[in-house]
């Protein structure tokens, strides 16, 4: 059937042209730019399904833009690993787009066309980052990722654009990076297909230019997915960016440009490189130690909820980067569970603070106060995506921590394996703090903030446009826990690189 | 010394982006960075255009209409500069102006929030 080998292509097409018809129909009335976006993004989550299920079914599959053969045209590449990532980047994107109705219109009145069209901007270059296997078009869709996200943060209040403009000089120094690593790559091989440059490259393993190539490509994702010492422009970017807007970038930015670090070290360079031939496995594990003990001490001394967030979001990345550097089995396949994993724990929680900044007007802790009695249903979810976070028996949370501890065993890594029992606990008292004030702490009617809306909101639960898919994600955690061991033995499995 | 002559376009390269670099970390005042910033990213494309350069080599169009038969048409590709590289550079202009653009906007909001351009004056503000 036709309509089924153009499914690759059709999973970027819906947003981008979602992109040009919100922007056109915005001019007349804003009242069309939500329900594009929306059905756009359906769009996108149906077709990422069905690609993941064809993989399943068929194997690998390989999309020619053009029908030119790989090493001339681009070509678009869907294993295990990248179907998985695609169907939790439009999930995600998804349940983000659906909670923004009301947290947009509150935030940004009169930049609604604009905001929508850079959401599905920024959703379309997250999907081509993820589907692409040509380097230098990844390139070109990390910026153009990278773009509407600067536009979107920039949007938000107070430090929002002095952030945004940090994040610009960073992102840009980031990619250009990553341009340099291809560069070196193209100038020893000629190819700039990930497929061909893995076949082509082995007998040039010991040159020094691959060396630096990798090097440079490494660097530049680092910079991008904020790893630890390259961290400082993230906390601020999220924490002032408009709601809606980090509930897609937090829970995606990163675990998009892990997904690419994953990509890069075994399907462009080979595991044989990088654990044998680059041999500095060790130091970067001791790296994304020192990022989940950073993340997780500068989590606790933060008093503004979202802010906290973002941090620990630092420490997640430290995660991810160690599981997969722990170069063993195991290690890898939790640092992939954990992309899912993460992605959701991190949506589940940002739309709480979404829910709370819309009803509340601020994202500290004293706005939490006596939260439980007034809005059950979200503080619920919201002890979900905690305990996740945690890594708590029957949520997702635990079992990729599980893995990764696995992992770090194997390889005998314990000061990994110390600073992840270490994380937990630090999450296990940051997030009791929360639940804390939200469970006992009596409420307070906050005057300093947005009195001059009067008694417009009431606190109470939220707006069904935004419940809906809190409870979604949350429940989904505690079903993809469940279902881990499913995920694993039947995508996972063969999405980790064989020989390891 | 060799090396420094027979492959200057890296050294220029390898020059240009230190400046950029510096620029772009190390001055006070925000367009300074974005310069430093445009700087950086033109080293790269100048290092991408130089790899394509080859000695005595013409640009990368097939001659038609000159002789008859097989003999004059087959193709010898060291009499052409490797084109690949410009067009990707291409892209890279686009990319490098769009975030020029971006930055440029993001600036002006900057100055119409805090009323100055300078960096420690901004932290002083927050």
């Amino acid at each position: 059937m036709i309509y089924s080998e153009q499914l690759p292509i059709l999973l970027m097409i819906f947003p981008l042209f979602a992109a040009f018809a919100i922007s056109v129909t915005g001019v007349f009335h804003t009242r069309y730019c939500y329900p594009v976006a929306v059905c756009a993004l359906i769009g996108s989550l149906y077709t990422s399904v069905g690609v993941l299920f064809e993989v399943l079914e068929k194997g690998v599959i390989h999309y020619r833009l053009g029908g030119w053969p790989p090493p001339f045209g681009i070509e678009y590449v869907i294993d295990y690993l990248n179907g998985l990532v695609l169907v939790v980047v439009s999930f995600v994107s998804l349940g983000a787009v659906i909670f923004s109705k009301e947290s947009v219109k509150q935030e940004l009145p009169d930049k609604i066309p604009q905001f929508y069209t850079l959401f599905v901007l920024l959703v379309t270059g997250l999907l081509g980052m993820t589907v692409t296997g040509d380097a230098f078009n990844l390139y070109v869709l990390l910026e153009i990722s990278a773009l509407a996200t600067y536009a979107l943060i920039a949007m938000g209040k107070g430090r929002a654009m002095f952030s945004s403009f940090i994040y610009v000089i960073m992102g840009t120094l980031g990619a250009c990076f990553y341009l340099l690593g291809v560069g070196h790559l193209y100038i020893m091989t000629g190819s700039l297909n990930m497929g061909d440059l893995y076949t082509l490259m082995p007998d040039l393993y010991a040159s020094h230019a691959i060396l630096v190539a990798f090097l440079l490509i490494l660097v530049g994702i680092w910079i991008k997915m904020a790893f630890f010492p390259l961290h400082g422009w993230l906390p601020n970017a999220y924490t002032y960016a408009p709601t809606a807007t980090s509930c897609l970038i937090a829970p995606l930015m990163t675990k998009v440009s892990v997904y690419i670090m994953i990509r890069i070290m075994f399907s462009t360079f080979s595991p044989a490189f990088v654990f044998n031939t680059f041999a500095a496995a060790n130091v970067i594990v001791w790296m994304a130690v020192a990022a989940i003990i950073g993340g997780s001490i500068l989590a606790l001394a933060q008093t503004d909820f979202k802010k906290m967030l973002t941090y620990l979001i630092v420490a997640e990345v430290g995660y991810m980067v160690g599981g997969i550097w722990l170069a063993n089995r195991h290690g890898i396949t939790g640092a992939i569970l954990h992309i899912v994993n993460d992605a959701l724990m991190t949506l589940c929680l940002f739309l709480v603070v979404g829910i709370i900044v819309y009803k509340t007007k601020g994202h500290q802790f004293n706005n939490m106060q006596g939260l439980y009695k007034k809005m059950p249903i979200t503080m619920a979810a919201f002890t979900i995506g905690a305990l996740s976070m945690i890594g708590v028996p029957p949520t997702a949370g635990f079992f990729s921590k599980w893995y990764l501890i696995l992992g770090a065993i194997d390889s005998g890594q314990w000061s990994f394996m110390a600073a992840l029992l270490f994380s937990s606990l630090v999450n296990a008292v940051l997030f009791f703090r929360v639940i804390e004030i939200g469970y006992f702490e009596p409420f307070a009617d906050h005057h300093g903030h947005g009195h001059h809306d009067g008694a417009a909101i009431a606190i109470d639960e939220a707006p069904l446009s935004m419940l809906a898919p809190l409870v979604v994600v949350a429940l989904s955690l505690i079903i993809l826990g469940v279902y881990a061991g499913y995920i694993v033995t039947n995508v996972i499995q063969f999405a980790v690189p064989a020989g390891i | 010394m060799e090396t420094i002559i027979t492959d200057y376009n890296y050294w220029i390269y390898i020059l240009l982006m230190m400046i950029g670099l510096y620029a772009m970390l190390s001055q006070n005042n925000l367009v300074k960075k974005i310069i430093g910033m445009s700087i950086f990213q033109t080293a790269i494309i100048v290092f991408y255009v130089s790899i394509g350069a080859k000695k005595d080599a013409t640009i990368p169009i097939i001659e038609h209409g000159h002789g008859h038969g097989a003999a004059s048409q087959a193709i010898s590709a060291l009499q052409y500069v490797n084109p690949l590289p410009h067009v990707l550079m291409l892209t890279a202009i686009v990319v490098a102006v769009s975030t020029l653009g971006v930055a440029l906007a993001i600036i002006l909001g900057i100055h119409r929030q805090y009323g100055t351009l300078e960096e420690d004056e901004i932290l002083e503000q927050i």
